[in-house]
């Protein structure tokens, strides 16, 4: 019980009071960025980042930084669920499952009934991620101590197998916008050799593309775009939430402990490998459908099917900061998001930050705990002011936005070429979204471009140039073996349902 | 212009699109060629691993321009009307103005004064609001911004003569 004793640690760094007001702080703006059109976790904690730049600096400042951020990601992911059932507008990519059932309970009158039941779920989804990651992280952190850059190289592979194999779109597509990624983030200085690569001569391109500009454009400035398109009004339920109500609805929750159980345990399978929460959202919904005995109910507003994608995207949301903290590998584009904080202050992601920096680490654990408490408070008292805020006209709100980004992209590297970059990525979403070309696997290519392109680079000097490193022994060859699994498993799954349709007629 | 009619169809835009993406392959993997994409004296060149990214770029985009071309139904459907573009218009063409206003080599304005302008103008324009409203919100939510950058947290944004007149530079 080792990890019990550095998790009272963690409480120690946590509960002081400046970083309670930091995440009481962080879950309000998540919750407002969460419920704003245009703003999600990604472009939210990527614009608040530059904020916490001087804080860092201060002596335990990493961890008050960190603190900020993550309560931000959780208020976010609380936030997506609020516009989902009460204007059937998903604030996030993992809430379009909840507006299944959500917005019709809300229809029905019991939209204080759905929102209790999502956000307890959540909050339930997110505290079992976290007893994964306290007792599962300093294992697996301890295992990839081991690890040379072959084992990084199919970690990297793994990661990006997964985005192909798991997309619901195009795989082509999805390698497309994976590879531009990986482009873009070779323009620049090339660590290794000192050589200008793609920069034509124009000085602006030495220093190469930052992810976090992208991040603003492509969701940001792309997201508002999307949005204009559907016309200026929200049209929302009005919400009530009182103590009778949510009482009543926890009185009624446990009866859901299955399907609770089981979205638990596909939140944090799907979460751990990257680009889960969405999925695991769908899946969980999927599923809940299948097995539950109201089954057939489900998509006209019923309890169950808003615990059931709640609770997994949650689960997912949160166990995608299992690989980023371990192996510097992040699940989502939020946790690439922290991930670049991460380095900015100085931290170097992966194995050796437990070693090396427990405080922080145990301290941003023990805040999960705590800011998750905290969000859970925060949302139910306070829903019906979040909820007026997507009543603010669109005509404010809009052009707020847009300076947000703007001031977001500049303050990243003072410079105002970045901001002229964010308004070219903004368009690029906003065409790419129309066309199906996922942003996800675009955004984490250009943060883990340089080190996947690094551990290759060594793993190829190790070997001569010999790719059979990559099956050198039986660690590195698994999870090789796994990537190619996940890259060709939309193609065995469609020849195992042709198998299967071809036995299901011939026994008919 | 009919205000529904269809700016390009989905099959046209997949198409550009792919293209785009092909001639960004094709730079990626000339300038990979240029740098060295093989095996120097020391190890793996500078083009090294960028060749492999650029090749799967040519690859992927070809198989995606030729589904462009495939595509059924979906294909003939229109990528944005007329409406829409004209909506996503009146937020691209002011924000560009809105950056280069802050941005130009010939006289550049400060953030803070250009914003006010830039949530004001959108305010009089869809909102239809009365002046003194305009004026306060967003006079309002750029002071409670400047005061949230430029003194809690001292992340300084690019100033211009207004903001020097307050004695900010």
């Amino acid at each position: 019980m080792h990890e019990l004793e550095l998790l009272m640690g963690g409480f120690h760094t946590a509960l002081s009071w400046f970083n309670l007001a930091l995440m009481l702080a962080g879950i309000t703006l998540g919750v407002i960025i969460g419920v704003l059109p245009g703003l999600g976790g990604a472009n939210g904690v990527a614009i608040l980042l530059p904020l916490t730049f001087s804080m860092a600096q201060r002596p335990g400042g990493t961890t008050s930084a960190i603190i900020l951020l993550s309560c931000i990601y959780w208020g976010a992911l609380f936030g997506g669920a609020i516009t989902s059932i009460l204007f059937n507008i998903p604030g996030e990519p993992w809430s379009v499952a909840t507006t299944f059932d959500g917005y019709p309970l809300g229809q029905k009158g019991r939209a204080g009934a759905a929102l209790t039941a999502a956000f307890t779920s959540s909050f339930v989804g997110a505290l079992v991620a976290v007893l994964l990651i306290t007792f599962l992280s300093p294992v697996i952190a301890g295992f990839a101590l081991e690890f040379g850059p072959p084992e990084f190289f199919s970690v990297y592979l793994l990661t990006f197998c997964a985005f192909v194999g798991m997309s619901k779109g195009s795989p082509w597509k999805t390698i497309a916008a994976m590879m531009l990624g990986f482009a873009l983030a070779a323009v620049g200085i090339d660590t290794v050799t000192g050589q200008l690569r793609m920069t034509f001569g124009i000085s602006v391109l030495l220093k190469g593309f930052d992810f976090l500009i992208a991040v603003i454009g492509l969701f940001g400035i792309g997201e508002i775009l999307l949005t204009l398109e559907e016309g200026l009004e929200f049209k929302g339920t009005a919400a009530k939430l009182n103590m009778r109500v949510v009482l009543e609805t926890w009185k009624e929750l446990p009866r859901y402990w299955k399907t609770s159980i089981r979205s638990c345990i596909v939140g944090c399978m799907m979460g751990i490998v990257p680009g889960g929460a969405t999925p695991a959202s769908f899946m969980s919904y999927g599923l809940a459908k299948k097995m539950s005995r109201d089954g057939a109910k489900f998509g006209t507003g019923v309890v169950e099917g808003v615990v059931a994608p709640e609770t997994a995207a949650h689960a997912a949301g949160t166990s995608a900061l299992l690989p980023m903290l371990t192996l510097g590998v992040p699940g989502s584009p939020t946790a690439a998001v922290l991930l670049g904080g991460l380095l900015i202050w100085g931290l170097q992601p992966g194995p050796l930050l437990f070693t090396e920096k427990p405080d922080f680490v145990w301290g941003l654990i023990a805040s999960m705990y705590l800011g998750n408490i905290v969000g859970l408070i925060v949302v139910l008292t306070c829903v019906p002011l979040f909820a007026a805020i997507l009543r603010i006209p669109f005509s404010i709100i809009m052009p707020v936005i847009v300076v947000i980004c703007a001031i977001g992209a500049y303050t990243v590297h003072n410079s105002m070429f970045d901001v002229w970059l964010m308004l070219v990525f903004g368009v690029m979403g906003y065409v790419f979204k129309k066309l199906d070309y996922p942003l996800a696997p675009l955004v984490l290519a250009l943060v883990l471009g340089d080190r996947a392109e690094d551990s290759f680079r060594q793993s190829m000097l190790m070997s001569q140039g010999e790719l059979s490193i990559f099956y050198a022994n039986k660690l590195v060859g698994t999870i090789t073996t796994l990537s190619l699994l996940l890259l060709f498993s939309p193609l065995i799954s469609m020849a195992w349902d042709a198998i299967r349709g071809r036995r299901a007629r011939s026994s008919e | 212009m009919q205000p529904d009619k269809a700016v390009g169809s989905n099959r046209a835009w997949e198409a550009i699109v792919a293209i785009t993406f092909l001639v960004f392959g094709a730079i990626v993997v000339w300038d990979s060629h240029r740098l060295g994409s093989s095996w120097g004296d020391d190890g793996p060149q500078a083009g090294y691993f960028p060749f492999y990214i650029g090749v799967f770029i040519l690859v992927a985009s070809t198989i995606n321009l030729v589904q462009a071309f495939r595509s059924g139904a979906k294909g003939r459907e229109a990528f944005v009307e007329w409406g829409q573009l004209k909506m996503i218009l009146t937020v691209m063409v002011p924000s560009v103005v809105y950056v280069a206003a802050i941005d130009n080599p010939w006289y550049s304005l400060g953030f803070y004064s250009t914003s006010v302008v830039f949530i004001a103008f959108y305010m009089r324009l869809l909102g239809k609001y009365g002046w003194i409203k305009t004026i306060l919100v967003s006079v309002g939510t750029i002071v409670a911004f400047f005061v949230m950058f430029e003194i809690w947290f001292s992340v300084p944004l690019p100033k211009g003569p207004l903001e020097a007149a307050f004695g900010y530079a």
